[in-house]
């Protein structure tokens, strides 16, 4: 089923007209309600009228997670405060959260984008789906139960945490649907087949997102869960999940191009590359009005096929992604920086500012390990001084990181000192 | 009096508490006495050795990192219950016990490494008690 026919399979032209008639009409809202926006373009010479169709796009300038963090918290947003209704933040490169804020309007398309990218995998109003995303500032629970909601379906709005909750759940609501990281789906089945609860379950469909997954994660999900599972992307800077999902025959995630204009950059050049060619993705937000983005770099490696695809939808898709421009790490569902464990360290004055990062899964579970060094003026013969300082420094990652890390404090003088560009991370999931 | 105790951080990787032990022969630094305190993850190797600074000079050529510490080494009567009297006598003063292990044990006398959570407050208790600590002097000559 396509839940909105009319925009998903509109023809290239149509689209393209579509395309370039709200960039206009962005581009001049921008300029008169977003400073940093006017500034930019004045720099580089440029007014609303120079941009006539959406190849003009390239004109535009670029905008990147700095220019969110240089701005925080609310200098990037196109109207005031009385016209916001909701906050998102996700992880900043440093210290400060990258926050986003949504008009009525906003949520409106965001749910309709969910509902598009739900119904692709197979939900319909007769379902009963369980969000097994965050709820809270991160816009995984949020945003997939309202686009569940927008459907009709009977929304169980689960949050993370209960493993064994939700399984009891899912068996005794007999729910059909699911929305949740990949990786805790396969430790959700685990936890089925340990209880013996694997023949008792209803699941039909699985939504996963907010991290890159395999294919043989998404073979594996199948396989052990007997549903069909589907890939959604999104960013809280674009707008959450749903700006993009895979439909039934998996050959690359549908974007809902009439809200989010792709491209795909070369990493050196910036340009666009041509179809079918791997380079950085970029949104520019075509209708939102609270913190509308133009050209935000996503650091996100994926190439662009704008063929029509089988499923009947001309909408543009996204390849399965190929890695990513920065070092970002998501750890279960979080995006995280190792710029922020270097911030968070700093605090801590018991230890040098070396560390190692090793990240890895198991039992389909992300893990992350910090390694660290007692600085030489805290060396202690105490076991309880090293175990109360490995608990302070846990506890500072925690509430920098927004999720728990295993501490290590390792001897003096064995980590990698900076040569060049250190490596500080060793993610042992080869998720690409 | 105090005795100077070298201790040292090491990771619980196979082979590491023998490298340390490896520095210290090939420098002749002289074990007397050593506890090593061991979680999952690390361990403290606590040694009373002949000469303590030697012993972290070469230590942190070889690229370990070691601590000098002050602790109390004293000498008790080798019969039952002595050890527990002067305990109660630094109990009774507010000082805790942090750590304690044995060093030599001589015919009618043992030797007792142990380090209070006040290590000055400790070692006057220990003199009003009669009880005679060893300095580092006296540790290079046993």
């Amino acid at each position: 089923m396509i839940w909105n026919e009319t925009k998903e399979c509109m023809s290239r032209d149509q689209m393209t007209a579509l395309q370039s008639a709200r960039l206009v009409k962005l581009v001049d809202y921008m300029y008169h309600n977003v400073e940093f926006y006017r500034k930019k373009m004045q720099a580089v010479g440029l007014m609303p009228g120079d941009i006539k169709s959406i190849e003009d796009i390239t004109m535009l300038p670029f905008t990147t997670k700095d220019d969110l963090r240089d701005n925080y918290p609310f200098g990037l947003f196109a109207v005031p405060n009385s016209e916001i209704v909701r906050i998102h933040a996700s992880s900043g490169t440093t210290g400060k959260a990258t926050v986003v804020g949504y008009t009525r309007k906003d949520l409106d398309i965001w749910a309709e984008c969910v509902a598009r990218c739900m119904t692709m995998a197979g939900v319909t109003k007769n379902d009963i789906i369980q969000v097994a995303y965050g709820y809270g500032l991160f816009t995984g629970g949020l945003g997939a139960h309202d686009g569940a909601q927008k459907i009709g379906a009977t929304v169980v709005p689960m949050s993370t945490g209960n493993s064994k909750k939700l399984t009891t759940m899912m068996v005794d609501f007999g729910a059909t649907a699911i929305a949740c990281t990949p990786s805790y789906l396969l430790h959700i089945s685990e936890v089925l087949t340990e209880e013996g609860l694997l023949d008792k379950i209803k699941l039909k469909s699985a939504i996963c997102g907010a991290e890159p997954w395999t294919e043989k994660m998404h073979r594996e999900i199948e396989a052990k869960l007997n549903v069909k599972a589907f890939d959604i992307y999104g960013l809280s800077e674009i707008m959450g999940p749903g700006v993009a999902c895979d439909c039934e025959f998996h050959k690359g995630l549908h974007v809902c191009e009439d809200h989010f204009y792709p491209e795909v950059l070369n990493s050196a050049t910036l340009t666009p590359v041509a179809d079918g060619q791997t380079g950085e993705l970029a949104f520019t937000t075509l209708t939102k009005e609270g913190i509308p983005l133009i050209r935000y770099r996503t650091k996100d490696l994926t190439s662009l096929d704008r063929t029509p695809c089988e499923c009947g939808r001309t909408s543009a898709r996204i390849s399965r992604f190929k890695g990513r421009v920065d070092d970002m790490l998501i750890i279960r569902g979080v995006n995280v920086f190792p710029s922020q464990i270097e911030a968070a360290l700093v605090e801590v004055e018991e230890v040098t500012p070396h560390y190692m990062m090793i990240v890895d899964r198991v039992n389909n579970l992300d893990t992350l390990e910090v390694q660290v060094e007692i600085d030489q003026k805290y060396y202690t013969d105490e076991i309880r001084v090293i175990e109360a300082l490995t608990k302070k420094i846990a506890h500072v990652i925690q509430q920098a990181l927004g999720i728990s890390a295993k501490v290590k404090i390792v001897e003096p003088q064995s980590l990698v000192r900076s040569q060049g560009k250190a490596v500080h991370v060793i993610d042992n999931r080869k998720l690409y | 009096m105090f005795a100077k105790q070298l201790t040292v951080f090491i990771e619980n990787r196979s082979g590491r508490l023998s490298e340390v032990l490896n520095v210290l022969k090939e420098n002749n630094v002289n074990i007397l006495s050593l506890s090593l305190a061991d979680t999952t993850e690390f361990g403290l190797l606590r040694l009373i050795v002949d000469n303590a600074a030697l012993g972290k000079e070469k230590l942190s050529e070889n690229g370990f990192s070691s601590l000098l510490s002050d602790v109390s080494i004293i000498k008790i009567p080798h019969k039952v219950g002595s050890l527990q009297e002067l305990l109660k006598a630094i109990d009774n003063n507010g000082v805790n016990i942090e750590y304690m292990y044995g060093l030599s044990i001589e015919s009618d006398e043992a030797y007792v490494v142990l380090k209070a959570s006040d290590i000055k407050k400790a070692d006057s208790i220990l003199d009003s008690c009669g009880i005679h600590t060893i300095s580092c002097e006296e540790l290079a000559k046993i």
